[in-house]
């Protein structure tokens, strides 16, 4: 192994290698995959010095410690967190470098969920599909790190581009999530709708990768019985049976039979990725 | 075709028939493969739609396909892939009792019939296959197991699957097969795409 690499000390609650997905394979049952917050993971990137698209971390609410082998330029986007090398403080947010044999620990998120690590030269994972992403629906590129996981780093692209202002998000009261009807929005009666734009809706604490759960006052359909699978798009507020919307997010399933009664376009799902469980959510139809 | 929308870049096309289903997904192939589609990132078939997603315009391709002549899937269109089965599942005589007949007949019957890739989902490489004739589709199990073996063939409703890789399932199994349905170092990584006819051919000798 090179010395270009890193070795995971504390892996946290679930740590996984993304990048910006392997769209183009739905038909094949793939999903998505990639970053949950992409605008984080791409400032991380551009920090760092990396094509947006290179392979970095994502945490989940507890963060992750690293020990780096050689000396290497990291930044922590997404999530705010406490960021240290070697137990002495450094910045959230901006390009950090690590001395060759240190740790970087980001601590657990001050508020909102996961946090984006960068490294110089990106994550260099044997790609799958064209995409380095962890897929846990499927199980498709590297797994969720473990405490003595070793990965490989890439050789760093040259100087970082740089930011001009660190977008530094403040905690998520509310989740707005503007959503445009259909295709499906036909199987609900117009009070199942009307429930959908004014119900107090909670992020439930079943939230994953795969979707944003919901916790809120069921939606009243207008018919029964089960739907013909079809194809689900990112984004989708899919409703099983209890009545519930879930957003699907990076790691749904390509295919499904439960009806979806709008769509949630993928600019507005950033936020979903950092809603904590039991944040208010707000269904806005936008048309 | 009744076209619905799909958020912002989507479109998602409703027709009558899983043949009707399979024709239009030929047809924009086969305008893709020539450069006459519009860019978009996703062409997904399903049981009776055709899901089109991330397109700049869905509009424009809506006003575009109601203009379409789409012809018929031809019965020598489409590649055709054989799997080696052993009729082994722990649900054979289920299904035969479903059927109502004997576990050699619930092999003849199966392995005479040709199917077709409707659809994929599931899991990478998991086809929905269709073909069965309707007297012939079981429910799911009604517990479902939690661990189901890499190869499974099994039933479910109107489809046949076999499972690429181990995993929960509430399928009917009725054989396996060790022909690698998923492979992402392969090209193409899915040996069943949308659209692939598919025989099983039984074993003779491990049932």
């Amino acid at each position: 192994m090179t010395d270009r690499a890193f070795s995971v000390v504390r892996a946290g609650a679930l740590t996984t290698v993304q990048d910006l997905g392997r769209p183009g394979h739905a038909h094949l049952g793939v999903p998505r995959a990639g970053a949950l917050d992409e605008p984080a993971h791409r400032l991380a990137n551009r920090l760092v010095g990396n094509p947006e698209s290179a392979a970095a971390l994502e945490t989940t609410l507890t963060g992750c410690a690293l020990r780096v082998r050689t000396a290497t330029t990291v930044a922590v986007t997404g999530a705010p967190c406490p960021v240290t090398v070697d137990g002495r403080p450094a910045p959230w947010g901006a390009p950090v470098r690590v001395p060759a044999g240190a740790v970087l620990d980001a601590g657990p998120a001050t508020h909102g969920l996961r946090s984006h690590l960068a490294f110089a030269g990106g994550i260099d994972t044997a790609p799958v599909l064209g995409s380095r992403a962890a897929d846990l629906l499927s199980g498709l590129g590297p797994d969720p790190l473990t405490e003595g996981t070793v990965l490989p780093l890439g050789t760093p692209y040259g100087p970082a581009a740089g930011a001009d202002a660190i977008w530094h998000p403040g905690p998520v009261t509310e989740l707005v999530l503007p959503f445009l009807p259909g295709p499906r929005d036909g199987w609900f009666t117009a009070a199942g709708l009307h429930t959908l734009t004014t119900g107090r809706f909670r992020v439930s604490p079943a939230s994953n990768r795969i979707g944003l759960r919901t916790e809120g006052p069921p939606l009243e359909r207008a018919r029964s019985g089960e739907l013909p699978s079809e194809g689900m798009p990112l984004g989708a507020l899919q409703v099983p049976p209890d009545g519930l919307p879930v957003l699907f997010l990076h790691d749904h399933p390509t295919t499904g039979g439960y009806p979806v009664i709008g769509v949630v376009p993928e600019r507005y799902l950033a936020p979903a990725a950092q809603a904590s469980p039991g944040t208010p959510v707000r269904f806005l139809r936008v048309r | 075709m009744r076209p619905l929308p799909v958020g912002e870049h989507g479109l998602l096309i409703e027709l009558d028939s899983a043949e009707e289903v399979e024709a239009l997904h030929a047809e924009l192939l086969r305008r893709a493969a020539g450069g006459a589609l519009p860019p978009l990132r996703e062409i997904v078939p399903a049981a009776r739609t055709v899901l089109l997603d991330g397109l700049a315009d869905p509009r424009g391709l809506l006003a575009e396909l109601a203009t379409w002549d789409i012809p018929p899937i031809g019965a020598g269109d489409r590649p055709t892939v054989d799997l080696p089965v052993r009729y082994n599942g722990p649900d054979l005589a289920d299904v035969a009792a479903l059927w109502n007949c004997t576990a050699d007949e619930v092999v003849r019957r199966h392995s005479a019939t040709e199917f077709r890739v409707a659809f994929c989902g599931f899991a990478p490489g998991f086809g929905y296959l269709t073909g069965l004739p309707e007297p012939l589709h079981v429910p799911r199990r009604d517990t479902p197991r939690t661990k189901v073996p890499v190869g499974s063939v099994a039933l479910a409703g109107p489809y046949t699957g076999v499972y690429p890789r181990s995993s929960p399932g509430g399928w009917q199994l009725i054989g396996t097969t060790d022909s690698v349905l998923w492979d992402p170092r392969r090209e193409p990584a899915a040996l069943l795409a949308p659209g692939t006819r598919v025989r099983f051919v039984p074993q003779e000798s491990t049932r």
